[in-house]
């Protein structure tokens, strides 16, 4: 204020704001870059900490409580359409020793323990996650999802979609033969 | 047939909005006087036609027709009225044309409201205001029509409107806060016109500032209101996240607030013109980086709304016309600043430079936090969230600091105050005052910290300033009331305002360190003592809602067995939304103490997790708030501004 600045200082904020713009055209126009995407949650992370309750006597679970064992971590609820095509596949794979948990992804439990009533029951246990944190901490895009999980509790795979027999045959199966293996 | 009329109203707008921009300046410029005088007529016929544009899309949602895109998207059959008119803007398409609304209601404003401005100047300015409709005007157009169709096929129900957003203080949070973002861009309009007139008659200023506080004062209802909306819905307790949305109306709203204090100098003493311009332009240009930021998702947030890129590069290409251009006109046309050898360091204009100074390091605090997630991005840091601690640590000293200054500043005289006065104020009035209330506190609270001591040592601090000012005025005279009645108008708002700024500082600085927040389980029957008050969970209902089903808790609190509410929290699971599950608080509110009771999850067997909070003094944040803002509104009745016949 001492003196009169020169006029070029007055081009200071305008450079500023030229240099912000460009990062920013940088980033709207880099094609994967994704705000929702925590590197933590991907495929090759371990499979992160909750403490939800389970769906039906509401005890508490926790990460420890389900990992140590190679296992199918499916993401369902009864609004999803999809997840209702998939439930029959679910059972069968339960039939075969498929160990699946499942996460009731942002449900009413009480229609959630009604549909594993009526439909058949394919989960160990049913992780409820009401508010979607788990979902969130995961990754989840939307409902069905599974996950598949090896015995240290590290993600190995994400399947986004209806699980079927033909997907199952041709490429999921030996995923989980791998995670047995692990 | 409707919606494509809607659309058709939506271009004529854009139309004469491009005319508005056009034929005005060719008066000024082409000296085609007579062309000036389309200014304001024009101004008028793009408001109706946005208006009407806006209220075909309102007559869209009311009448349920799903087949336009945002209705099926964002209402729904069983959706009550009120909610059917506020869907409008429950998404980005209809917020944006809400938006466009807004602004071309301010240049209605303007265009009615200047009759004692020379015709030129009113033609530049809402000239100006026509360059921004049009950027709105074809980002709605181009990138997010509202009126969009999915034909043929026609979906038979909406799928609703978010639960979130199913609430009165939402309904309304949206439009205060465009009203005051958006108001901004008179402010930079007629900066942008006395920078092209090269023309700084400190009369601009005076025509600027009643609008700029409007603004700034729908700003404040409109923060505080989303602040109130966050704590009670959300369900978490917590009434102001950093979140970047809430930041993005927050730093206009700080720099603004710098604005608003420059003017005052400039209009009463006629220094800090280039500064005053500066800001003008800083604040509009912080508005619409937040509208970029909000829009583009270029960060999360929860508030964001859907990313799309080429939304994101629309309004960048917008951004870098609007605010590269007017800060490269402004470093080409900006005045000489005056030399600072008018007034001393003891002077106000000294500590309304420091006030400035202060607000606009707490504004780029707030914008590099902000930012920085993106930044650290895009130079391969990794990825960053930068969270409350942050901005905690950096912007809780910047305030203290800003109330310090706040305290002397007004008593201050223009250029320059005498030894004995500042000596008085600085040594003796203040920190007198500041102890006194400290005092008061170590002897009345029942539990004591330093917060505490702090928060009613600022508050002895000001009031006690606030009522040296009034002594010092009144000296010469015999105290009256008849007296006090003497003292103009702006005094009084402007003291208003400061007392809404400490009641909201103590309201934060009390609820930050003494709430207790508490996560219990609770069968029916049990109880709980958090803060001295009971809470018992009596029993659980399951209730039905117009469009929801809900899990109901009814909770007893007392407080030595004297019964002090009985609340009802709930847990919503609306029918149509995919799953959509909201926590509804119940809360039992009185000016110095929150109660706030929320249902987490069923633990099985009747069990449930509850969230109980006791918030102190939480009501003094908003309060304060409502306060600078009725303070805001209040001196736009000033006769100063009457005066001159700009602002009836």
């Amino acid at each position: 204020m001492a003196q009169t600045p020169k006029r070029w200082l007055l081009l200071l904020p305008a450079c500023f704001f030229a240099l912000l713009a460009g990062v920013f055209f940088n980033v709207l126009t880099t094609e994967e870059y994704d705000p929702h995407h925590v590197p933590s949650a991907t495929v090759g992370g371990t499979f992160p900490e909750f403490s939800l309750p389970a769906l039906g006597d509401g005890q508490l679970l926790t990460r420890d409580t389900i990992i140590g064992k190679p296992l199918l971590v499916n993401v369902w609820a009864t609004w999803c359409i999809s997840c209702r095509v998939e439930h029959g596949f679910l059972n069968k794979l339960a039939a075969e020793g498929v160990p699946i948990v499942g996460v009731n992804y942002k449900d009413d439990p009480t229609a959630a323990s009604k549909w594993l009533e009526d439909l058949g029951d394919p989960y160990t246990q049913v992780i409820v996650d009401q508010d979607g944190t788990l979902g969130l901490d995961l990754g989840v895009y939307g409902a069905p999802e599974t996950y598949f999980v090896d015995g240290k509790g590290v993600i190995q795979h994400k399947f986004t979609g209806v699980l079927t027999v033909d997907l199952w045959d041709t490429e999921l199966k030996a995923i989980y033969a791998s995670l047995l293996g692990h | 047939m409707l919606p494509e009329v809607g659309h058709f109203f939506l271009i004529l707008a854009l139309t004469l909005a491009v005319l508005l921009t056009v034929v005005p300046m060719l008066g000024v410029y082409g000296g085609f006087a007579r062309l000036l005088h389309s200014a304001r007529p024009l101004a008028l016929l793009t408001t109706l036609f946005v208006a009407l544009a806006y209220l075909v899309l309102t007559v869209l949602f009311v009448n349920n027709d799903f087949s336009v895109v945002i209705v099926a998207n964002h209402s729904n059959l069983s959706l009550p009225l009120i909610y059917k008119i506020s869907a409008v803007w429950g998404g980005h398409e209809g917020s944006l044309l809400l938006w466009v609304l807004i602004l071309a209601l301010w240049t209605t404003a303007v265009a009615l409201f200047s009759k004692q401005l020379p015709d030129d100047l009113v033609a530049q300015v809402l000239s100006v205001l026509g360059v921004v409709l049009i950027g709105f005007l074809l980002f709605s157009l181009l990138t997010s029509n509202p009126f969009l169709r999915s034909l043929p096929q026609i979906p038979m129900n909406g799928q609703d409107l978010n639960p979130l957003l199913q609430d009165v203080g939402m309904a309304i949070h949206p439009p205060m806060l465009y009203f005051g973002y958006v108001g901004f861009a008179v402010a930079f309009a007629f900066a942008i016109a006395a920078l092209l007139r090269g023309d700084l008659d400190p009369a601009w200023v005076r025509w600027t500032r009643p609008w700029t506080i409007a603004a700034w004062s729908f700003l404040t209802l409109g923060i505080a209101l989303g602040s109130w909306w966050a704590y009670y819905e959300l369900g978490w307790g917590g009434w102001w996240f950093w979140d970047p949305v809430e930041n993005a109306s927050f730093m206009p709203w700080l720099m603004g607030t710098a604005l608003i204090h420059s003017l005052a100098v400039t209009e009463k003493r006629g220094h800090f013109k280039s500064w005053s311009l500066l800001l003008a332009i800083f604040t509009f240009s912080l508005s619409l980086l937040g509208t970029f930021l909000v829009r583009s998702g270029v960060l999360t947030s929860v508030h964001a709304f859907a990313a799309d890129p080429s939304r994101g590069l629309f309004i960048l290409g917008f951004l870098v016309l609007i605010v590269g251009g007017s800060l490269t006109l402004f470093a080409f046309r900006a005045p000489k600043p005056s030399t600072s050898s008018g007034f001393s360091f003891f002077s106000r204009e000294y500590f309304l430079l420091i006030n400035n100074l202060l607000l606009v390091v707490a504004t780029l605090t707030v914008l590099v936090g902000t930012l920085f997630p993106l930044i650290a991005d895009f130079f391969g840091l990794g990825k960053y969230s930068v969270g409350p601690p942050y901005f905690n640590k950096l912007f809780v000293p910047l305030m203290l600091l800003l109330i310090v200054f706040l305290g002397i500043g007004p008593l201050l005289n223009w250029k320059r105050s005498q030894k004995r006065h500042w000596q008085t104020i600085i040594f003796l009035v203040l920190p007198l005052g500041a102890l006194i209330s400290a005092v008061g506190v170590l002897l009345f609270a029942y539990k004591l910290s330093l917060p505490a001591l702090v928060a009613a040592g600022m508050a002895g601090w000001l009031v006690s300033s606030m009522l040296y000012d009034v002594y010092y005025k009144l000296r010469h005279q015999v105290f009256s009331f008849k007296s006090l009645t003497k003292l103009p108008l702006g005094f009084y708002v402007m003291q208003l305002a400061h007392v809404g700024l400490i009641v909201t500082a103590v309201g934060i600085a009390i609820v930050s360190y003494y709430d207790n927040k508490q996560d219990v389980k609770l069968s029916v029957g049990e109880r709980v003592e958090i803060s001295g008050y009971t809470f018992e969970l009596e029993g659980l209902k399951d209730i039905r809602g117009p469009n929801y089903r809900a899990d109901q808790g009814v909770v007893r609190v007392s407080q030595d067995d004297k019964l002090i509410a009985i609340l009802k929290p709930e847990k919503r699971f609306y029918d149509s939304q995919r799953g959509n599950v909201m926590t509804e608080a119940a809360i039992d509110a009185t000016l110095g103490r929150d109660l706030f009771v929320a249902m987490g999850e069923p633990l099985g067997e009747g069990a449930w997790a509850l969230r109980i909070q006791y918030k102190p003094f939480l009501r003094f944040i908003w309060l304060g708030a409502l306060i600078m803002a009725l303070a805001g509104f209040l001196s736009i009745f000033d006769k100063r501004y009457r005066r001159h016949g700009t602002n009836a």
